[in-house]
């Protein structure tokens, strides 16, 4: 069953420029239902045997898509955002980096009453292993299996992935929430979802440096989660007052520091690794009947 | 992105926020000059740097005369600030600005800023003026009043008006603190900052407000459509490796240690720090080549890295997913040759043509040692940045 997509998962893509084209027909390779795109203007062609429409709305109509993956630029995501949930579509995944905050913001506020569960922005998407590929990520590192991944950040979830595949543990869905300051699905909602999952059996959560969303998941997996977490907090040796490639990633103000991360979430019971290269390892102490 | 204080000063009168009169000058001549324009009992000779605490520093003087003023410009011009926000190096002084001296009767703090755990915009205020935010929440959490602003609704007038009276000020202030907020606001939303905080907002002896200092974050991916703003960067004060990295379109924060790293993916980078420190070595970098990182990219990196002289060895990590681990193995070899790279390299490569890339680091004839976890990579850029340093 996973959580967020599965092989009946109708995918569009929403801007459909180099990056766009390029991960559609990846995701095609991955057996993903890739039944449209949207580029305004372009309505009525084809773009590498993908059927292109005008507006995310006519490509609903047309083809009975379920979620979207958006590859819009930073001045129109925040838009290409809002144009999906009015269509009524049921997720949308926001790959796009560098989007404003306010733009974020007003976006996020607008999506309050909407039934539209989006992921990202700045995010590597979701994979459903061996059933569906929304996003960037490199699919073939994951195998199918029972631990759910969540992480802020795109290449350290190849890299935990990587860890849990190599010991043998599969995953049931991975997925990238995005490393800015106002993101669509955060710890919280990810590990609600893979609470009610019963396919997931464990989950693995990457957070870093930045906000407080890790202090939130760690008092939230303490009274809600009766499955097995492991975790891992990026940036321990970030210096204070830069921002670490992530538009979220900065120690400010004394807050977010890795540190005070860590201590939420052990207090809370939740195995964290000491060093990157122990992700899967911890995991598998933490929940030695699923490794 | 941020701007000086007299920058600042600029867009707050802008839009509507008052603030003391005032003029830059770059020499002790022209201080004198602006003092005299000014033509007030008191101006005030402050340095102009991107940091915070200059008063105890001594980069801010009173004068009573624009002889004075030209003696005080004198002094802080060219001197080297060093306040718990400029880091152990100091900023040097280049520019100063001089105001209009202002009679204080009582000093507030005022702040907007985006609130992560809210998603909302926060206006911060406190009595406890002139002291740094951080130290006030401390000790005195109490002394801080803080209201949240919905994005699509925007800011009320009853918001400003309870901050003022939690404040404690009089009716007849609480009606120019709430235009003042107002214009603040304006500015916050019209220029993308992501942070403008006015530490001390004064009121004067005769009832006045005014901005005293201010200090106006600009959010960076917004600058796109400010160029305005992006104009007012002041190359000076920003660090010259994270400026020539900006140029590149990489993301470079330099650090002390002596292990120069080149990561694809801002966590993975981060982590890598980590790895090292793990291992028991120190990075002399973070740098996150990002997912279009090609030949040419992999070569600047390089160059950027070598500039720092305590660079010991170099650690290359890709986990491959958009990028490709050949084309980053051709510029990883390229490069080597073409900087005639004299410090270990240790690389490591994972992901979409992993096995592809590591032939061509076999074949190419040059000293790289290959790691295949990133455990391996940690201890072997460790053990070769030490082998190095013998």
């Amino acid at each position: 069953m996973a959580i967020l997509c599965d092989k009946n998962t109708k995918l569009i893509v929403q801007g459909m420029g180099r990056m766009g084209r390029f991960h559609a027909d990846l995701s095609l390779e991955y057996g993903t239902q890739v039944v449209g795109g949207v580029a305004p203007g372009k309505g009525g062609q084809e773009i590498g045997g993908i059927p292109i429409f005008n507006s995310v709305a006519q490509a609903i109509r047309e083809t009975g898509a379920s979620a979207s993956v958006i590859f819009v630029p930073p001045p129109g995501a925040a838009d290409a955002i809002l144009e999906a949930a009015e269509a009524g579509i049921g997720l949308a995944v926001c790959i796009t980096e560098g989007i404003p905050v306010l733009d974020m913001a007003r976006a996020k506020s607008a999506l309050a009453g909407s039934s539209m569960r989006l992921v990202g922005p700045n995010c590597p998407g979701v994979v459903t292993p061996g059933q569906c590929r929304i996003g960037i990520m490199p699919a073939q590192i994951t195998m199918p299996g029972p631990v759910g991944v969540i992480s802020r950040s795109g290449t350290l979830t190849y890299e935990a992935v990587d860890q849990l595949s190599r010991l043998g543990i599969g995953q049931s869905t991975c997925l990238g929430i995005g490393g800015d300051p106002v993101i669509g699905t955060n710890f919280i909602d990810a590990l609600t979802l893979f609470e009610a999952d019963p396919e997931t059996k464990g989950v693995v959560m990457i957070g870093e440096i930045g906000g407080s969303a890790e202090e939130e998941a760690a008092e939230f997996i303490k009274s809600n989660m009766t499955k097995p977490v492991a975790a891992f907090i990026a940036g321990q040796n970030a210096p204070a007052g830069k921002r670490m490639g992530h538009a979220g990633a900065i120690i400010a103000g004394g807050k977010g520091k890795a540190s005070d991360k860590i201590a939420a979430l052990e207090a809370n019971g939740v195995a964290v690794a000491a060093s990157p290269a122990m992700i899967g390892e911890t995991f598998a102490k933490a929940a030695p009947e699923l490794a | 992105m941020n701007v000086h204080e007299y920058q600042a000063k600029a867009l707050l009168g802008e839009f509507g926020v008052p603030v003391p009169e005032g003029l830059l000058a770059t020499t002790p001549a022209e201080a004198e000059q602006a003092a005299r324009t000014l033509g007030t009992p008191v101006v005030v000779v402050k340095a102009q740097i991107h940091a915070g605490g200059r008063g105890k520093a001594g980069g801010v003087k009173l004068a009573k005369s624009p002889a004075e003023a030209q003696q005080a410009a004198s002094e802080i011009l060219g001197m080297t600030l060093h306040t718990p926000q400029t880091g152990p190096e100091g900023k040097c002084v280049r520019k100063v600005y001089v105001e209009a001296g202002s009679s204080i009767a009582d000093e507030l703090y005022l702040a907007i800023l985006f609130d992560r755990a809210v998603e909302r915009f926060a206006i911060v205020a406190s009595t406890e003026g002139g002291m740094e935010i951080e130290e006030v929440a401390a000790t005195n959490p109490e002394k801080i009043h803080t209201v949240h602003v919905e994005p699509n609704v925007g800011l009320r007038d009853h918001q400003s008006r309870a901050l003022g009276y939690d404040l404690g000020l009089p009716t007849e202030q609480v009606d120019k603190f709430i235009p003042f907020i107002r214009g603040l606001f304006d500015l916050y939303l019209a220029k993308d900052c992501s942070q403008v905080e006015i530490n001390p907002l004064v009121v004067t002896e005769d009832g006045r407000l005014i901005a005293l200092d201010g200090k106006i974050n600009f959010d960076d991916n917004a600058l796109y459509r400010h160029p305005e703003i992006a104009e007012l960067r002041d190359p000076d004060e920003e660090d010259p490796r994270e400026r020539a990295a900006n140029e590149i379109d990489l993301a470079y924060v330099g650090l002390d240690g002596n292990i120069g790293c080149m990561v694809n993916g801002a966590g993975l980078a981060m982590a890598t720090l980590d790895m090292i420190h793990y291992c028991g070595g120190s990075p002399a970098n973070f740098l996150d080549a990002g997912g279009g990182a090609d030949k040419e990219k992999v070569k600047e990196a390089f160059k950027l890295i070598l500039r720092d002289e305590n660079v010991r060895a170099i650690l290359v990590n890709i986990f491959g997913g958009i990028v490709r681990c050949d084309l980053i193995a051709q510029g990883v070899t390229a490069a080597a040759k073409e900087l005639k790279l004299s410090v270990p390299l240790v690389v490591r490569l994972q992901g979409t043509m992993a096995s592809e890339g590591r032939a061509i680091l076999a074949d190419s004839g040059l000293d790289i040692t290959a790691a295949e976890t990133l455990q391996q990579a940690g201890e072997l850029a460790v053990a070769a940045a030490k082998g190095g340093m013998a």
